[in-house]
């Protein structure tokens, strides 16, 4: 039986200065990190001690080229909010994870959250900014210009399940999610066939089918791996393929539907293998097809189209939902992912509420009509650009969204508790109480571990390899009832 | 279940209108949108209805036209509010180091 599929994802950010001559990414970026919550208390460290590995099943070798900060930079690069994510600096962009959720919803929830507390930093950063400087953010994962960042999503799995088989009958799948989950762009880059309009913001950046690289030569299915828990009995599987989306509704499709073919791909479910005769190449070339329906070839000569691939995968979820005792939200994916797997065979731009690619395809159009300028003008790239700018009175999607033109999952209220509280349900719980309650004595974290700085100078740090294992349920009367970090320690080894 | 699985290889009216030239294919999506935003002319292509129905029918899809065509225009009149200056600049100066 498949495991619960906690999952969450990490986001980088586009930034750029205005009216900042010397702009410079990594000192903006640590400007806004430290401009959140600032009053708090000091940080905890990240504690890196177990990231200092990375294992490449591919390669049956170890990575050793991860460097680890030192103490301070720690400090300064990273953030452990109270809700249970982490936000820090990644190369030369922001860049927020989720904590651990282990529903759909909340991921959706938590990763909303992330634009508003990048959005609260700008708004903190730029009270010490010179007159008139200002710092733009935005979600999306290219520049145009032929540099992508990224967007991840992590998926925990059964470590007894073979990697050959993840790799065999989830290409095709992620290869032909994105007709519902890309988030469109003007133009084509990184020396790939010329397009003006197309699905996916990342499929011309990848360039093999598995690897552990995620800046150069990237892989379809990235082979990290770094569990952040028991090696023993989980994978946490690094999707770099996927756009960060602005709707909630295909953000909520893009997770749902990923989560429910890994718990088939666990429990030897699939019935059939559809292996792709080239998947990098049909990756762009089904990012570059709007109707979603040009044929694609299969290894064994035949052809099928990207919907009818996707059709292929929700039949054998529906079967089997039928059988296995799903998650609760099993059922309400199958709907959504049927719902538009249908209205893009019918009509692409039916979907103009719900998946972003369809919703700023409809846009630019419509703004091509009215001023007839062309796809390679700089507006129509302005404007793929701006749907993307996190500020709530500026970002093109929020002022859809504001209209009330877009479908939402989620509410305003849920991601509001998202920007503050940590989720009831995962170890992420026990991380962002601990930090609202005993901030001063929380030394270090990790994702799975939590390091306290008691107070006769003794750190004790405790592992926490199950991403189950500290939920509201389980912690919430110690956590109530300890005056001290000593007291809730020994509460819980008595657990 | 609501949906069965479907296996269609026809194309839809607006992919037949879709072959690789690029500038053909997106000559073809602006008149799609512009029949999903109630272009008159599109509209009255459906002239001279034989029957009341028919007539009605038209009448209907006219209307939600007129609307759609309507909402964008506000929208369109909303972004042009919020949209950045200097389009040309902006998006020059809009340069990233890759990352991941």
């Amino acid at each position: 039986m498949a495991i619960p599929k906690i999952l969450g994802t990490e986001t980088e950010y586009g930034i750029i200065g205005r009216h900042d001559p010397d702009f410079d990414p990594i000192s903006r970026t640590l400007l806004l990190i430290n401009s959140y919550q600032c009053e708090m208390p000091p940080p905890s460290l990240w504690d890196y001690t177990q990231e200092a590995l990375r294992f490449d099943p591919q390669a049956m070798s170890f990575d050793d080229i991860y460097d680890t900060p030192d103490q301070l930079d720690s400090l300064s690069i990273n953030k452990v909010l109270e809700n249970g994510a982490r936000y820090y600096l990644d190369h030369a962009h922001p860049e927020y994870a989720t904590p651990e959720c282990a529903n759909i919803r909340d991921v959706v929830c938590y990763e909303k959250a992330g634009d508003r507390i990048l959005d609260r930093s700008r708004t903190a950063a730029e009270q010490v900014l010179m007159d008139g400087q200002q710092i733009l953010l935005y979600k999306n994962n290219s520049d145009h210009k032929g540099n992508s960042y990224g967007y991840h999503e992590n998926y925990l799995l059964d470590r007894s399940t073979p990697f050959r088989l993840i790799v065999e009958q989830f290409t095709p799948f992620i290869v032909s999610r994105q007709i519902f989950c890309g988030a469109g762009k003007v133009g084509a880059e990184n020396n790939t066939l010329s397009t003006a309009y197309q699905i996916s913001q990342r499929a011309d950046f990848f360039e093999t089918e598995v690897g552990l690289d995620t800046m150069v030569k990237r892989p379809l299915i990235n082979t990290r791996d770094e569990p952040h828990a028991s090696r023993e009995k989980y994978r946490r599987l690094h999707v770099i393929v996927g756009d960060a989306n602005m709707s909630e509704y295909a953000l909520y499709l893009k997770l749902g539907t990923s989560a429910l073919v890994l718990a088939m791909i666990e429990d030897e479910f699939l019935p059939r293998t559809f292996t792709l005769r080239d998947p990098v190449a049909t990756l762009k070339a089904i990012s570059r097809d709007l109707t979603c329906q040009k044929p694609v070839q299969l290894d064994d000569g035949s052809t099928i189209s990207p919907i009818a691939l996707q059709w292929e995968y929700w039949a054998a979820a529906e079967r089997y939902c039928a059988t296995f005792p799903v998650e609760p939200w099993g059922q309400d994916v199958l709907r959504k992912w049927a719902y538009v797997l249908y209205q893009l065979e019918q009509e692409p731009l039916s979907l103009a509420r719900e998946l972003d690619w369809v919703i700023k395809w409809q846009l630019l159009i419509s703004y091509m009509d009215r001023y007839g300028c062309a796809w390679d003008s700089a507006q129509i790239t302005l404007l793929d650009l701006q749907y993307h700018d996190i500020r709530r009175d500026k970002g093109l999607y929020y002022v859809l969204e504001r209209r009330g033109d877009v479908e939402r999952i989620v509410t305003d209220a849920e991601i509001d508790r998202a920007v503050d509280e940590p989720p009831d349900d995962t170890r992420a719980y026990l991380r962002g109480m601990c930090l609202k309650k005993f901030r001063p004595q929380v030394f270090s974290v990790n994702w799975d571990s939590l390091a306290f700085n008691l107070d006769e100078g003794e750190i004790r740090r405790i592992a926490l390899d199950d991403p189950l294992q500290g939920t509201k349920a389980q912690v919430a009367t110690a956590i109530e009832a300890a005056t001290s970090a000593a007291e809730l320690l020994a509460m819980l080894s008595e657990t | 279940m609501m949906i069965h699985t479907r296996h269609s290889r026809t194309r839809t009216q607006s992919g037949e209108m879709l072959e690789p030239m690029v500038a053909d294919e997106h000559r073809a999506l602006t008149i799609m949108v512009r029949m999903a935003a109630g272009d008159q002319k599109q509209v009255r292509r459906s002239d001279a209805p034989q029957d009341t129905a028919e007539a009605k029918a038209a009448s209907n899809i006219k209307e939600r036209g007129e609307t759609l065509k309507e909402d964008l225009d506000r929208i369109i009149d909303e972004i042009d509010e919020v949209l950045e200056e200097n389009a040309e600049e902006f998006v020059k100066n809009y340069v990233q180091r890759g990352g991941e």
